[in-house]
């Protein structure tokens, strides 16, 4: 069921909640049509909720963690159409597939919606048929890491098991369907014994990597590189989108040690593998990335640009990319996420549906996203 | 040693008229006296210091202070770099504390330079001639000062009904004559009244004086003796304060905008609040989300906005300095709210001041004591 909760134009709202449903067909294919329908400019701060057969395989990891407490509280998932997502939607629309990919990143400050503007696109390549690369943070691959073995592909390198497997299962999860279709193009040689040839479906490299957990990481590699490899060729039926949040991890510092010996990040084969995905010498997709501060390592709390978080290398070897900044909400979309807090009846006390209590909500909140949801939350 | 301690004194300053250095003196004196006698007097004649009540001044002494603090003085000022002509006491009161640095938190025990009247309590000269008798002829009463003033002031009465009987005999008696301006003085309290006579009176005597001074104001033609009055009446201070209220400027683009400053345990802050209608805030030239993380310090920006029903209306640029998270947020609030002050009425203004959303908070850190382990908390009590 598609549903789009309109909020009246113009700022005088009746006090009743004035909120349209439209039903539409559940089909795949027509929900798409809808859905491509419902992406233009006119349904900006209105909620669309996510099919439930969308939300599981496409969201494993991904969204922050509140977002994913309040989707099981109100037994669905609704985004709030943005202009910055609706943006980079719009390019990936228009953009020429022959050329090589292009890079966006979403910036600005803390809570202001930048995870969600990129899991609304990846949404939106979902649809699309496209295979997604969605990495949900890459500041988890440079922290807390428990075990870090020496690459069997590279001794200078470590690898992260742990880490690794874990993303390859959802990576299954999400492009199931795609992963029988696609074939390797090279062999890979895992061991003495085990090796995958040429022409067998992604699906069994994928169940590879996750089962023979020490080579995880080569199997994450190898990915990137064939899936890489063979969008850039002109008879591919596929788009490849790479998604990363928080891609300043990549060229930050990281707080893994080594027999007391902080580990470089070029000694991180996912990393490694990561940033090489990061070039765009490839063609045929798309890169979208987000810059965190949270999860960031020794940077100062008030840094949002992306000059100041990718720091001087990773801000030359992302050059050229689109910044696209997301900003605090709107007046609109502030009432389109109230009147959506009000509809879900989520809050309770009397005088938060008052007009006096809108406005209170609206000035504590300074209309930032994730403090409007606290703030809500014990409403 | 007390004598080689005035000397020391006397070289550095010039002898200035210091309190120290003038007991020195004295001290020095009666020891050298003592010490010049030590020979003929037995120690059963010695003098009973204590027994003389407090120290007595003679007029010469006094006399020589005052010469000594004026060259002192002088000196001073030559020191300064100053006019010596011009050298007012707020000029020494600056120059001492500058020579002087002095951490202590008493200001009164801090190093002073004044005048000896100021510093020496007034004494009466001797009372009596040579032959005994005493000069004044109220000196038998006990308080020859009180009595004769209340004399002087019984006289002035009298002499009032005479002036009206003479204007009622020549037909020009009139009620409607000027009054005296009793609004912005207050009556001597009993203390100043007694530092005046320089004796002692009891608050009955006090009461009389005051019941005839207020008998001689309700005459109709007091305006006669209004300078005698006047002595002893003393000017009112500031009265009650009406609170200041910051006028709204416009600036140039013609938005009105009021300006007030807030204050709250160490935090200083500044706002300037602005009629644009929009929301916004900027703490320190950073977002107000920013600086303050805490749901309960915008609360507290947010409270008086909301109280008045004006939230969407202002624009807030605002600094702030010193304190913690909280006194910050507390001094904001009060100077927001003494800023909205401009832009509401009078009935509105008194809801504010009803709220208490304009007194200032004069709850400040207390200071930790010595023999306890904080400001009230004592030291573990142990039996034994």
């Amino acid at each position: 069921m598609l549903h789009l909760f309109y909020s009246s134009s113009s700022f005088d709202f009746p006090l009743s909640l004035s909120v349209e449903t439209l039903h539409v067909d559940p089909k795949l294919t027509s929900a798409s049509a809808s859905f491509q329908a419902c992406q233009s400019e006119k349904h900006l701060g209105q909620f669309y909720t996510l099919p439930s057969a969308h939300f599981r395989p496409l969201f494993p990891h991904g969204l922050p963690y509140r977002y994913q407490q309040q989707v099981k509280t109100f037994n669905e998932a609704c985004f709030m159409v943005r202009p910055p997502a609706l943006e980079v939607i719009s390019y990936l629309k228009k953009a020429d597939y022959s050329k090589p990919a292009l890079r966006y990143l979403f910036y600005g400050v803390k809570g202001s919606g930048k995870t969600m503007s990129l899991c609304h696109a990846v949404h939106f390549c979902y649809t699309q048929g496209w295979v997604v690369l969605h990495i949900p943070d890459a500041h988890l691959w440079v922290k807390n890491c428990k075990e870090l073995l020496p690459s069997s592909y590279n001794s200078a390198r470590f690898d992260q098991p742990l880490q690794a497997t874990t993303w390859l299962r959802n990576f299954r999860t999400t492009n199931e369907h795609l992963l029988s279709q696609i074939k390797t193009k090279r062999r890979y040689v895992w061991t003495k014994r085990e090796s995958t040839d040429e022409g067998r479906p992604l699906g069994e490299l994928v169940n590879q990597g996750i089962s023979r957990v020490k080579s995880s990481s080569d199997v994450v590699g190898a990915l990137m590189k064939d899936l890489r490899l063979q969008s850039s060729q002109p008879g591919a039926d596929f788009r490849l989108v790479v998604a990363v949040d928080g891609v300043n991890a990549l060229w930050g510092r990281s707080t893994i040690k080594k027999e007391n010996k902080s580990v470089d990040l070029e000694e991180l084969t996912l990393i490694h593998n990561l940033k090489k995905l990061m070039k765009n010498d490839w063609t045929g997709g798309a890169i979208i990335t987000t810059l965190s501060q949270t999860g960031s390592l020794y940077t100062p709390k008030s840094a949002y640009l992306p000059q100041e978080l990718l720091g001087e290398t990773g801000f030359d070897s992302m050059d050229p990319f689109i910044p696209v900044s997301v900003p605090n909400y709107s007046e609109k979309e502030f009432e389109s996420a109230y009147l959506y807090y009000l509809d879900r009846k989520w809050l309770q006390h009397p005088q938060s549906r008052t007009e006096d209590g809108k406005k209170e909500l609206s000035f504590l909140s300074s209309k930032n996203p994730s403090m409007l949801d606290r703030i809500c939350g014990f409403l | 040693m007390a004598a080689s301690c005035v000397r020391t004194v006397g070289s550095f300053l010039g002898k200035c008229g210091n309190c120290s250095s003038s007991l020195n003196t004295v001290t020095s004196q009666l020891s050298r006296q003592v010490l010049s006698r030590q020979i003929c007097v037995s120690t059963a004649l010695k003098k009973n210091l204590a027994a003389g009540g407090p120290e007595k001044f003679t007029v010469e002494f006094i006399q020589k202070q005052v010469e000594e603090f004026d060259i002192g003085k002088r000196h001073l000022a030559n020191m300064m770099g100053e006019d010596p002509e011009n050298f007012t006491q707020e000029d020494i009161d600056r120059s001492i504390a500058y020579l002087f640095p002095s951490g202590l938190f008493e200001k009164k025990a801090r190093p002073l330079m004044k005048h000896p009247e100021e510093i020496f309590p007034k004494q009466r000269a001797v009372q009596w001639g040579a032959d005994g008798r005493p000069f004044h002829f109220l000196f038998y009463t006990g308080k020859q000062s009180y009595y004769s003033l209340m004399h002087k002031l019984y006289s002035k009465i009298l002499n009032i009904e005479k002036h009206q009987d003479r204007m009622r005999a020549k037909g020009l008696f009139s009620q409607d004559t000027k009054e005296i301006s009793l609004d912005t003085s207050r009556w001597l309290t009993k203390e100043e009244l007694e530092v005046l006579l320089v004796e002692t009176i009891s608050s009955n005597n006090y009461d009389r004086f005051i019941q005839l001074m207020e008998r001689l104001l309700s005459m109709p033609y007091c305006n006669m003796e209004e300078e005698f009055v006047l002595h002893y009446r003393r000017p009112l201070e500031a009265r009650s304060k009406k609170q200041m209220v910051p006028v709204p400027e416009r600036d140039d683009k013609g938005v009105a905008f009021s300006t007030s400053d807030g204050r709250r345990k160490t935090s200083n802050s500044s706002v300037v609040l602005r009629d644009c209608g929009s929301g916004r805030i900027t703490v320190n030239g950073q977002e107000y989300l920013h600086y303050f993380p805490v749901l309960q310090d915008r609360e507290q920006l947010m409270f008086p906005l909301q109280f008045m029903g004006l939230l969407g209306r202002f624009d807030l640029q605002c600094t702030v300095s010193g304190g913690g998270r909280s006194s910050q947020a507390g001094a904001l609030r009060l100077a927001i709210s003494r800023a909205l002050l401009s832009f509401l009425s009078e009935g509105e203004q008194e809801t504010m001041r009803q709220a208490g959303l304009l007194t200032p908070d004069p709850r400040v850190r207390e200071r930790k004591k010595p023999g306890q382990e904080g400001a009230r908390r004592k030291f573990t009590w142990k039996k034994r």
